[in-house]
């Protein structure tokens, strides 16, 4: 057993962590959300360029680094901590995670792209109605001679207003919430056909509902088999929900000591309010959070390689303990901070706001609950 | 011993429903339903309705302008306004300046500012906190130096909510600052208007423009708007403090948050069931409700024992701490019930344009809402010192 950083992986992550530092610091970042276009592009061809870590998780053949979850752990892990609105989520692990399984032609040509920072890829699966299930979907995708014809309308896509690509689920078969008829579409974001209302998120990135109107795409843009693609959206919606979980942690590790360095220096009665007792547990209580997180992010992203019930288990039961952990720590951390902690100008509320919706973020602790009990507790 | 009303309660109970049925604006209900920031002029529609049918001050002596209701009317009708889902009257006039200066006031004060506290001219805000003096208030240091028959003010007070309305502010000073901390504070009523004063926003986490800094510089205060004796002044904020206390609990508004919470849950998909057949949903409700109605009896022994003539103690410290609980509980359940749909930010952008819609309704106000309710458990005193209030002054510890 041996949970420690090889010297690749531990220049990864101190290049990272100086380069954020040294770049994205809070009131950068706040510039970059209210400009126009919510976000600097420059730093995305920086990660890309400067630091090439946008090729980490890629196999060197496509000119990537050779890594894979554990690469892709560390990186969201340093987002977190710096709260970047960078789509690395969306683009590497979702995106890049997709088209490493099936490979082929595609994966070919927009793995190179991803790597250089070209193609920046959203991930449009959730619908209105389909609350945290994968496979409940109205969005269809007609067979029209040799491509498909997509039709529907796809809720909250994160980073699709910056996207060069949708990575899109839809039903070429079956009922509404059957398993099979699921087909995975990767279409070019400019296509014909796709419509987008944009907006900005509580936590500070840009989203859109997605429109397809009879959105005609060629038979390359479906990934996979035609109908079977549900393991393959389960797969890589584990390996995003662990990568989630590494955020997670660089979020709530920056609640807890952004929170403790504050109570220190925080002069209420003639001392330190880090001085009264029941401060201190709850400080304490959020380290144990900040702990856990780490540990169960480990344990979920080194299962990602096992059979699918095991890896689903697996990262439902750290995403559920890792979301009450997000809600404590947030909470914590804004009560403790008193009157300032809710401010819009102090960092730590938007640590709050991100923990807040990372909680939720494909699947909220009740939803990854439900979803252990059925793989791990059958009766 | 029962807990049946009284045919002349029953009674009082369908005026009360009937009245807000037949006044409340309706332009104010569609705005709160849109989620919208409320206008001044939307607060005060309401108050001056009340005002005019003398109901906008519940618990004032009749020979102030209270309509003369007993402990039970005031439960009632909390609950009706709760019920209808109106915007609240603001506190800062009505239930905090208003009692003290009945209280500890002179004739002239009472003639000059009751009336004009009750008809919603003059809209006030509280200058307590400073920088450096929260939960230790009593640390304060905003200074007011005596000259003549005036007040000469200097120092910053922050968090003063709406100030940026506010016509007129009660503040507490330092008029000795060689007394002991508690025994150098005057309570004075400062015209907002008056030169030297600037009021600068604080935009919370939500967005809201609700709090604000308030800076006073050589600001000039005759002595004549001095409430009580000078260096007493910390009378009258504890007095006051144990009124912001009660209503706290806000149960009636929290059941009218269980309701709403359970409209969402209705509407909302969860597989091929609504959210609310959600096992675990589902039990989350009930021990919500559970827990309110801890804390409603809780209330309702408390108002008993305050009819009898007792009044608000310590032990309403308990109710703050509970009531803000569930307040914070409720905007939790919210913003899980609505899903994907608690991410978008509403705030300047259109929605009620001919656009799409993003979302059902009922979610965009979830997130905003949820992060602005942190600041229950912080403000009115924190739910720590809240906690320490019972440790030393109900268990003796
Ligand atoms: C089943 C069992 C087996 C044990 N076996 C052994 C053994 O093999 N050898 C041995 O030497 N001892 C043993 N102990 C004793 C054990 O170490 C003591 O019970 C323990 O140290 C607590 O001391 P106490 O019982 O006197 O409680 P106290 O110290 O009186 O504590 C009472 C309560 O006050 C709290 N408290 C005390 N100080 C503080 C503080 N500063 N801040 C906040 N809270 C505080 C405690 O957490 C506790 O809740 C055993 C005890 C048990 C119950
Ligand atoms: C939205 C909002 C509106 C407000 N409106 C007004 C207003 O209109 N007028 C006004 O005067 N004030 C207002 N306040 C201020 C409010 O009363 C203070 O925020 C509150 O008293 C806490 O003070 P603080 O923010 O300085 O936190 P601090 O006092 O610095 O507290 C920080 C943390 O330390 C804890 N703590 C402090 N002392 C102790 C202790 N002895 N034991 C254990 N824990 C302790 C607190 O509980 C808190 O968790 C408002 C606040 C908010 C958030």
């Amino acid at each position: 057993m041996d949970f420690s950083f090889n010297e690749t992986q531990q220049m990864l992550r101190d290049t990272l962590a100086r380069y954020l530092a040294d770049t994205y610091d809070f009131d950068t970042r706040r510039k970059w959300i209210a400009g126009e276009a919510g976000r600097d592009p420059g730093i995305w061809r920086a990660l890309a360029t400067e630091l090439g870590i946008l090729g980490a998780p890629f196999a060197e053949a496509h000119g990537g680094l050779g890594g894979g979850a554990v690469e892709n752990m560390i990186v969201m892990e340093q987002l977190g901590e710096a709260i970047a609105i960078e789509p690395y989520l969306q683009t590497v692990v979702i995106g890049g995670g997709a088209l490493k399984a099936v490979g082929g032609a595609v994966a070919d040509s927009v793995i190179p792209q991803i790597i250089a920072g070209d193609a920046v890829i959203a991930f449009a699966y959730a619908e209105p109605q389909g609350r945290y299930e994968l496979s409940n979907l109205r969005t269809t995708a007609r067979r029209d001679g040799a491509g498909w014809v997509l039709n529907g309308h796809k809720a909250v896509v994160y980073g699709a207003p910056w996207a060069t690509h949708l990575l899109v689920t839809a039903r070429t078969g079956g009922g509404q919430r059957d398993a099979d008829g699921i087909g995975l579409f990767l279409v070019e974001a400019n296509r014909p056909g796709i419509v987008r209302r944009d907006y900005p998120t509580v936590d500070g990135f840009r989203a859109s509902e997605v429109y397809f109107e009879q959105c005609a795409v060629g038979a390359e843009a479906l990934l996979g088999g035609e109908g079977d693609a549900l393991p393959l959206i389960e797969q890589v919606v584990d390996e995003a929900v662990a990568a989630l979980c590494a955020e997670a942690t660089g979020v709530m590790r920056r609640l807890h000591t952004g929170t403790m360095d504050y109570a220190k220096q925080r002069k209420q009665f003639g001392r330190a309010i880090a001085d009264f007792q029941v401060l201190q547990h709850r400080l304490v209580d959020m380290f144990m959070e900040v702990e856990q997180a780490v540990s169960m992010t480990l344990m979920a992203t080194l299962r990602l390689g096992l059979p699918a019930a095991e890896r689903s288990a697996a990262v439902s039961q750290a995403k559920a303990r890792i979301g009450r952990g997000l809600r404590f720590t947030g909470q914590s951390a804004v009560q403790i901070h008193g009157g300032i902690g809710i401010t819009d100008e102090l960092a730590i509320g938007h640590y709050f706001k991100r923990a807040t919706m990372i909680e939720g973020q494909f699947g909220s602790v009740d939803h990854h609950l439900a979803r252990y009990e059925a793989l791990a507790l059958a009766d | 011993m029962d807990l049946e009303f009284s045919p002349a309660d029953i009674a009082f109970r369908e005026e009360a429903r009937a009245f807000i049925a037949e006044n409340y604006p309706a332009h104010l209900r569609a705005k709160a339903d849109e989620g919208e920031e409320l206008a001044k002029e939307d607060f005060l529609a309401w108050h001056r309705i009340l005002a005019e049918k003398g109901w906008v001050a519940p618990a004032w002596p009749t020979q102030y302008g209270g309509p003369g209701w007993t402990t039970t009317q005031r439960y009632i009708w909390s609950e009706e306004l709760a019920r209808a889902d109106t915007i609240p009257i603001m506190p800062f006039g009505i239930n905090m300046v208003g009692p003290v200066i009945y209280t500890f006031g002179t004739a002239e004060q009472k003639a000059r500012f009751l009336p004009r506290i009750l008809s919603g001219d003059d809209w006030w805000c509280q200058g307590y906190s400073e920088p450096g003096a929260g939960s230790d208030l009593a640390s304060l240091r905003t200074r007011a130096v005596r000259d003549g028959d005036h007040y000469i003010v200097n120092g910053q007070k922050t968090w003063t909510t709406l100030a940026q309305h506010a016509d007129w502010g009660f503040f507490l000073v330092r008029t000795d600052p060689d007394a002991k901390q508690q025994e150098g504070i005057s309570f004075l009523l400062i015209d907002m208007k008056t030169p030297g004063i600037t009021v600068r926003p604080i935009i919370t986490l939500g967005g809201e423009h609700e709090v604000n800094e308030v800076w006073l510089e050589d600001v000039r205060v005759p002595v004549e708007n001095r409430i009580y004796e000078e260096n007493k002044g910390w009378t009258c904020a504890k007095f006051l403090l144990a009124h912001e206390r009660t209503g706290i609990a806000g149960v009636a508004r929290s059941k009218r948050g269980v309701e709403r919470i359970k409209t969402i849950a209705r509407a909302e998909m969860d597989g091929d069931r609504p959210l609310i057949a959600n096992a675990f949903f589902k039990r989350k409700i009930a021990e919500l409700e559970m827990d309110l109605t801890a804390l409603e009896f809780t209330e309702l022994r408390t108002l008993a024992s305050e009819a009898a003539g007792r009044g608000p103690g310590p032990e309403s410290s308990l109710l703050k701490i509970k009531g803000t609980e569930i307040q914070q509980r409720l905007t939790e359940l919210a913003l899980e019930a609505v899903g994907h749909y608690g991410a978008p930010y509403f705030r300047g952008f259109p929605t009620g344009d001919n656009a799409t819609p993003i979302g059902p309704d009922y979610a965009h106000r979830a997130a905003p809402t949820y992060f602005n309710g942190r600041k229950t458990s912080i403000y009115g005193g924190s739910n720590e010192i809240q906690r320490n209030i019972i440790a030393k002054m109900v268990l003796g510890l």
